[in-house]
């Protein structure tokens, strides 16, 4: 498969503090890659660099070949890549349905085919029946999905989930991996999400690969990554997969 | 909107629009005054309301759009219908340079909105050293005898004047309207709620932001041109003064900010209660200044504490003024 993102020696100092050092992998076009490591070890800040929230130090990212490195968040949203945010960033006073309007007008030029489109992703996240709620009103949950929809709305090429299954309950995590088994397998849409309920990365991620203390510790499939000593000793412990 | 405020406010209009025919020439002058407020109130809106910018300078653009006007019918005879295009872009270019700054080099909140007060300091303070406008003595533009409602020239009766800023008030409601469902609206919207999840969707920050500035001012200008003519005297103690620019956006903060109705709203509950108050202290006897400005504070108060969404959403709610949400058409 040919990669679809390629984050080649990433670097991010903050005051002198590394978060994130050397750090190189890539998502192959149409899979599932898991980031995963222990609070601190660079997850959310390598989707920002990737996500153009700030500019890498060093090292260099790419999209379909095309270099995005240092891009600003609109530009990279414009070249293809969709994402939530760990803390979920509604926008509260709008309606569900106006939420994913802004995200679809990211490609569509009319208002109308906006809402065409953001009904459509409402429809196909389960939240058709929220479509007039003001965003503030949702439980966690439908806010989490909302996020997904919104991102999805942009029509990405390479969706970013930043622990989008965090704080749900077990059947609401099974419901949205159902989602992003679908999403990926019906449609094609390549994610690489970060996430710490291992069940859920066991079951849909292609490969994993494990950050701790901003550095790359091992890269594997989802079965050769827990097997790693080092993953076991920095990151999993005895806790059963 | 529901049937029943569509109605509601339709009445309202008509009775704004036959307002000069059965009310004296006061009433009407207050009138005048409240509507001049719900306009530029609406045009203080679009970027508080909708983009999330908070101006506490916006007598800044009144102040440039009424002396840029005022200075071409004075110096070169140029008519307000063709000065209120350079008045507006004057105002615009002032507003995107301050943006410009502010945005460009990370001012924001209240470092944003000292930012707009600085301005509109400066300027209060260099035209009071212009002397070719009249400087702190004043600007005047020459009544004319009785010509009659020479609108080309926007001389005439106080009728005249209630008719144009009525207009000015429609225009910038459905202006705002329109503004509120497109495509930048809703991108304001979203910038005013969450700017990083916006910018993460696509939204140029810095364009949208510039855009809303761009409107806001030049808006506002377009009330500083009827103030210059309206009253034909402009003084940069009071023009630029930052209770002027207190004035104009309270009565969004008190109908509803980011709503359509509530700048509207918001002045015909705060000038005719201010007005009244200077006429009761007048006829008292009493020599109390300030005391309007007193009220102003009370009254904002009072909707921070009580209602801080403004009286427009409650109202809306308690008459059913507008559709719950989720409530279908």
């Amino acid at each position: 498969m040919t990669a679809l993102l390629h984050v080649e020696k990433l670097s991010k100092r903050f005051r002198g503090l590394k978060a994130v050092s050397d750090v190189s992998f890539s998502v192959p076009q149409g899979s599932i890659v898991a980031l995963i490591g222990p609070n601190g070890a660079g997850k959310t800040t390598t989707f920002n660099l990737i996500a153009g929230v700030f500019p890498p130090n060093e090292g260099t990212v790419h999209l379909a070949g095309k270099p995005i490195t240092g891009l600003k968040p609109n530009r990279v949203c414009a070249a293809g890549i969709g994402r939530t945010f760990q803390i979920v960033k509604p926008f509260g006073q709008l309606s569900v349905e106006e939420n994913v309007i802004v995200g679809a007008l990211a490609r569509e030029r009319s208002v109308a085919a906006a809402r065409e489109h953001a009904r459509a992703v409402l429809d196909r996240l389960g939240l058709a029946d929220q479509a007039a709620r003001p965003a503030r009103s949702l439980t966690l949950p439908d806010r989490k999905r909302l996020e997904v929809a919104r991102a999805l709305a942009t029509r990405p090429t390479l969706l970013l989930l930043d622990e989008v299954l965090a704080g749900l309950r077990p059947t609401e995590v099974d419901r949205m991996v159902e989602v992003l088994r679908d999403l990926n397998r019906r449609e094609g849409l390549t994610i690489l999400m970060i996430e710490h309920v291992m069940r859920a990365v066991m079951a849909l991620s292609d490969r994993v690969v494990v950050l701790d203390h901003g550095e790359k510790i091992a890269e594997g499939t989802p079965s050769e990554v827990v097997a790693d000593p080092r993953v076991v000793e920095s990151y999993l412990g005895s806790e059963d997969i | 909107m529901t049937r029943r405020g569509i109605v509601l406010l339709a009445l309202l209009g008509l009775l704004l629009l036959v307002a000069p025919l059965v009310a004296d020439r006061y009433v009407v002058s207050v009138l005048t005054t409240v509507l001049w407020f719900a306009y530029v109130g609406q045009a203080w809106n679009v970027m508080m309301g909708f983009s999330g910018l908070l101006s506490l300078g916006h007598a800044l653009y009144v102040g440039l759009g009424a002396y840029a006007s005022a200075a071409l019918f004075v110096h070169f005879g140029i008519g307000p219908w063709l000065g209120l295009w350079v008045a507006m872009l004057v105002a615009m270019a002032a507003g995107c340079f301050i943006g410009f700054l502010g945005f460009r080099f990370g001012v924001r909140g209240v470092h944003f909105a000292l930012l707009t007060i600085a301005f509109a300091e400066v300027a209060r303070i260099g035209f009071d050293h212009m002397q070719w406008l009249g400087g702190s003595g004043g600007f005047f533009i020459p009544v004319a005898g009785d010509v009659g409602n020479d609108l080309l020239n926007l001389r005439g009766s106080p009728t005249l004047f209630y008719y144009v800023i009525l207009a000015l008030v429609l225009g910038a409601l459905a202006l705002s309207r329109v503004l509120l469902h497109s495509r930048l609206g809703y991108q304001w919207l979203a910038i005013r709620e969450e700017p990083e999840a916006a910018e993460a969707v696509g939204v140029d920050l810095f364009r949208a932001r510039i855009a809303a500035v761009a409107v806001s001012s030049a808006l506002t200008a377009l009330g500083g041109v009827f103030q210059a003519f309206y009253f034909n005297n402009l003084f940069p103690e009071q023009v630029f003064s930052m209770g002027r620019s207190i004035e104009i956006i309270l009565p969004a903060i008190v109908g509803g900010i980011g709503t359509l109705i509530g700048p509207i709203l918001g002045a015909f509950i705060l000038t005719p209660l201010g007005e009244g108050l200077t006429f009761l202290i007048e006829v008292s006897g009493f020599d109390l200044p300030g005391l309007k400005q007193l009220f102003y504070g009370v009254a904002l108060v009072v909707i921070v504490v009580f209602r801080p969404e403004g009286v427009w959403p409650w109202l809306a709610r308690k008459l059913r003024l507008v559709r719950a949400p989720g409530e279908s058409a």
